[in-house]
């Protein structure tokens, strides 16, 4: 059996393939790298599976806390792994946007699933996960909600600022100042979507456009960002397996090449 | 038994007696110049004024960690973090006078050169104003066609001339043509010499380690003008020459060079060695930037218009077709498997035109590339993990092509 781990900066997920690239266990814990959620997140697969460790035959890791774990056999950047998983449930895939607890990317494939081209957000939290996390908190919701309540929204608030430290004081000038909490919301999942596109527009996008991540997750943000993109953007059913999918078929695949 | 240096060493002593040459100098009361990287030291050299360069100071401050302490003074100051943070650095120091990382003595004269950037001459005026000295400024434009024009290069000769009248003026003394031919000899030699050495590394394996341009590209930029940092080239050269020929690489023996890449941009001069490190556990050589080509300054002995050419042609000062062109060059002529672009949050000009240099560059070759973030001297801009996420992706693109390239 083959094991693929994704430790993600907020979150860890992991999957569980047969020989025949069969998911047969699976599992997502919303913590990510320095906690025991690797571990925990490993132990939920195997369980779901009904699998003992030493089945696993080969192990591939993959994300940003993929330096720290050190019983896999192979470690593979995200970039790849997303990839790879993407292009094993929807092979038509051309373009990934990719969007994380802390990154956000856009990946380009050829007809074959390779990785052509890629680019990443610059250092800052702008344009991920974390920018709706903040805006969840500012607007004393849960993350789970935010969607829900920009689909609420008639009119999205201009969020100027890029820095998400910035647009968490915007955010509040701009409610004490009488903006209804709704069009907030929807000015943040516009906001998010600009930067996404903007990062977008650096390479060729050409469809079919897939979405991935947790905030693939946010059913308002893609529809903000298709808006934006002026394209439709499909999404797998599990968006935040793909980087644990495609470490499982590396697995998968470095065992065959053995 | 006479010791044979290497050149390492010699350039470590050359860069020693350089600065305490200026600072002993200053002492006696000669006159000391502040000037940017690619200007025309040889009006100084001529001069015998001592001259040393605040870029690379500011990096040699960045390299020993030691720039935190300047870029806040800077801050206090008002300097916004947007500024170049060389300019920062410098600009602190010129209050502060001492580093750890070795210090540069307080200038008479600036001698500026837009060539590089327009940073500079904001800078530059300041330290002039602040201080009270004088100023020469010398305006390259930017070449928006491919070729340095005719009337540039006129204008660009002019003020040759009538630098060379201020210095007359500052420094009291008649300008010796004879010597100036000399050490226009010298520094075109000079510049052979180093980009004979660079070159080196066209081999496959590169016997020269390309983090090596990053240490030499110090003297390059400061003994230019001199015999004795012609030597050290063509040492270096000879040294390369003797590894190629022995079929070694760059690293240790059996280490293997296993991807060449070209590096865009400055060093992270703070992150060197982990850079570096990071590169090198990949097996990915850095055998070329485009620092070879920045002090690659040659023309004929007394050939003013030449001379004027040769420095308005630098590649940050050339034109996007040109900037292009010149990578896409240097992927075949190093058989490059990928390119590493800095975007550098504190290098305007070289990062304006980034993104598209990467499209285009990626469109004629093929070949496959990532951006990091980072800057020069500034720590706070850099983050070890995303930067080698992304070369190791780097790797996993160049190893698909590799695989590729093999099947068919
Ligand atoms: S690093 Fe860039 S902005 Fe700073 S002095 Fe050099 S060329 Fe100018």
């Amino acid at each position: 059996m083959y094991l693929g781990v994704d430790i993600g900066s907020s979150s860890s997920k992991a999957v569980i393939l047969n020989q025949d690239a069969k998911k047969i266990g699976e599992a997502i814990l919303n913590i990510g790298t320095g906690s025991n959620g690797p571990q925990e997140v490993i132990g939920q697969a195997l369980f779901q599976a009904g699998l003992q460790r030493e089945a696993i035959r080969r192990t591939v890791v993959t994300g940003y806390g993929r330096m720290t774990f050190t019983s896999a056999d192979r470690q593979i950047t995200e970039i790849s792994c997303h990839a790879k998983g993407v292009h094993f449930v929807m092979p038509n895939a051309r373009t990934v946007i990719d969007i994380g607890g802390q990154d956000a990317k856009v990946i380009c494939l050829d007809q074959s699933g390779n990785v052509g081209n890629f680019i990443m957000n610059e250092k800052c939290a702008a344009g991920t996960g974390r920018f709706l996390e903040v805006m969840a908190r500012v607007l004393n919701c849960k993350l789970e909600d935010l969607s829900g309540l920009a689909d609420r929204g008639d009119n999205g608030v201009t969020i100027s600022s890029t820095c998400t430290v910035f647009a968490e004081s915007e955010v509040i000038s701009q409610l004490s100042m009488g903006q209804r909490i709704e069009d907030v919301a929807l000015g943040a999942h516009c906001s998010i979507a600009q930067r996404i596109v903007g990062l977008c527009n650096r390479v060729n996008i050409v469809p079919e456009v897939v979405i991935t991540g947790g905030v693939a997750l946010n059913r308002n943000a893609v529809h903000c960002i298709s808006e934006e993109l002026k394209l439709p953007i499909s999404r797998p059913d599990d968006p935040q397996g793909m980087g644990a999918l495609g470490a499982a078929l590396y697995a998968l695949e470095f065992d065959k090449e053995r | 038994m006479e010791e044979v240096k290497t050149s390492k060493q010699m350039l470590g002593e050359l860069l020693d007696k350089h600065y305490s040459d200026a600072l002993e100098a200053k002492k006696n009361g000669q006159l000391v110049a502040w000037a940017t990287s690619i200007s025309p030291q040889e009006l100084l050299t001529t001069m015998g004024i001592h001259t040393v360069y605040p870029e690379n100071h500011a990096a040699a401050i960045g390299a020993r960690k030691c720039a935190p302490e300047f870029i806040s003074h800077s801050k206090g100051n008002g300097y916004s973090v947007d500024i170049c943070s060389y300019a920062r650095v410098n600009l602190a120091y010129m209050e502060l006078l001492h580093s750890e990382a070795g210090d540069i003595p307080k200038p008479d004269l600036i001698f500026c050169c837009n060539n590089i950037c327009n940073t500079v001459i904001k800078w530059y005026e300041n330290i002039a104003k602040e201080l009270n000295i004088p100023m020469i400024v010398f305006d390259l434009p930017f070449n928006h066609e491919y070729e340095v024009s005719k009337q540039d290069v006129r204008y660009i000769k002019g003020q040759f001339l009538e630098a060379i009248q201020k210095l007359e003026e500052i420094t009291g003394r008649k300008f010796d043509y004879d010597k100036f031919g000399e050490v226009m000899k010298i520094s075109s030699e000079t510049s052979v010499w180093w980009k004979k050495a660079a070159m080196k590394a066209m081999t496959k394996p590169s016997p020269l380690n390309g983090f090596d341009l990053f240490n030499y590209m110090a003297t390059i930029v400061c003994m230019r003008g001199t015999t004795e940092g012609m030597d050290l080239f063509k040492l270096w050269y000879e040294q390369l020459c003797e590894k190629e020929a022995k079929g070694l690489g760059p690293w240790k023996p059996g280490e293997e060079e296993k991807y060449r890449v070209m590096w865009d941009g400055i060093a992270c001069w703070p992150y060197l060695g982990p850079t570096y490190k990071t590169l090198r556990k990949y097996g990915i050589n850095m055998v070329t930037s485009t620092y070879p080509d920045s002090w690659y300054i040659v023309y004929e002995q007394n050939d003013l218009d030449g001379m004027a050419r040769a420095y308005s042609s630098n590649y940050v000062n050339r034109n996007l077709d040109f900037g292009v062109d010149n990578i896409t060059k240097l992927v075949k002529d190093y058989q490059l498997d990928g390119i590493v672009y800095h975007s550098n949050r504190s290098c305007k000009l070289m990062d304006f035109r980034q993104f598209e240099v990467q499209r285009r560059v990626e469109a004629n070759t093929g070949v496959p590339s990532v951006i990091f973030d980072g800057d020069q001297t500034d720590p706070s801009a850099f983050s070890l993990a995303q930067f080698e996420t992304r070369i190791q992706a780097l790797v996993e693109m160049m190893e698909k092509r590799k695989q590729m390239a093999g099947e068919k």
